[in-house]
């Protein structure tokens, strides 16, 4: 079957996942927002890495799934953290920096 | 083939419910709704063991500490409507929108060219065949993984670790704080009254009665106070009467 439906397909996931960080809120939904984006290239890879018939872009997938599980881990950390001297999770609120 | 148009929509759909919905537990359910539609895809294209990661690391993993962590934060913890910067909501969808067309347009006009299929590259099995690159072109890539995760460990300990500023309270102490409140306060020491027993209702949202007939604010749980979800005694207790009314009428009869 074609490539090119599941690479369209990975396209619109990652512009949805585009406009969620760009758009929402809740810290905890801007970081679904980028895992989606995250998993959006994965299905990319794995695409690629059947139209050229070698499994470099599986590998590739792979790393990114292991890289993105570090990074949930750290992020909620961080998101948790805040949550407890500010008792917000909006990323609004979070603007100790700028002044 | 036809799993891909079936799962398709379903999962562009759960996508754009993320965007849409104000609770975040219920973008969590949608997330994992996309992530398990995205296993499948992997299914489809010769890809098992990233089939099997994708639904263990992610669905399992991933999407379970999302929701233990929405359950510290709270559930109720629901987005803002308030713009900080006005117009950024429109401004950020027409430029998805945008982003979003001509990234389609532009990938579906590009020809891939011919699939050429990974039964060559999975001919001694898929999970050996990824071993066995992982473990000689990806070594080096392979062996920083385990600094990355050690470093995400040691992080997220450090980050959620708080240390007690104040002694931890025994037993002990809290019956003699209790003790003191009574002397000073005049605060009643023993347990708090339990909620209302009636014949019909003895569940927690039913307030007690005081011997006067009043509603005791203590016995009913702060929580249920606060959603709004306890009933009214006396209303509960209305029907007392009009029964009463009706054994009367039967004892003339």
């Amino acid at each position: 079957m074609s490539a090119t439906p599941f690479i369209v397909l990975s396209a619109i996931l990652f512009t949805i996942g585009c406009v969620g960080v760009l758009t929402r809120r809740n810290a905890i939904v801007v970081f679904m927002c980028i895992e989606l984006m995250l998993n959006a290239s994965n299905l990319a890879l794995i695409t690629f890495a059947r139209v050229h018939g070698n499994l470099d872009g599986q590998i590739a997938a792979f790393f990114v799934m292991v890289v993105a599980a570090a990074e949930v881990v750290v992020g909620l950390a961080i998101i948790m953290t805040i949550f407890r001297t500010r008792r917000t999770a909006s990323v609004d609120d979070a603007s100790l920096l700028k002044y | 083939m036809i799993g891909f148009w079936v799962l398709a929509p379903l999962m562009v759909a759960a996508a754009l419910g993320i965007l849409f919905t104000r609770k975040a537990v219920h973008a969590a359910l949608l997330l994992a709704v996309v992530m398990i539609g995205l296993a499948v895809m992997y299914a489809l294209q010769d890809a098992p063991f990233l089939f099997a990661v994708q639904i263990i690391v992610y669905t399992g993993a991933i999407l379970m500490l999302f929701l233990f962590v929405l359950m510290l934060v709270g559930v109720d913890a629901s987005d803002s409507v308030v713009e900080t910067l006005k117009g950024q909501r429109l401004m950020a969808s027409a430029v998805g929108l945008l982003f979003g067309t001509t990234l389609v347009v532009g990938v579906a006009q590009v020809s891939v060219g011919a699939v050429t299929g990974l039964e060559e590259a999975n001919t001694g099995g898929n999970v050996p065949a990824l071993a066995q690159l992982l473990f000689s072109r990806y070594v080096f890539a392979f062996e920083a993984t385990s600094a990355l995760l050690i470093t995400a460990v040691i992080g997220a300990m450090v980050l959620a670790h708080r240390e007690r500023l104040t002694p931890k309270l025994t037993q002990a102490d809290r019956a003699a704080q209790r003790m003191r409140d009574y002397a000073a306060h005049g605060l009643h020491p023993g347990p708090l009254p339990v909620p209302g027993v009636f014949a019909r209702h003895n569940a927690v949202d039913t307030p007690a009665l005081l011997p006067d007939g009043t509603v005791s604010e203590l016995s009913i749980s702060r929580v249920l106070a606060a959603r709004g979800t306890v009933r009214s005694a006396p209303e509960l207790a209305d029907d007392i009467e009009k029964l009463s009314e009706q054994i009367r009428g039967e004892e003339q009869e």
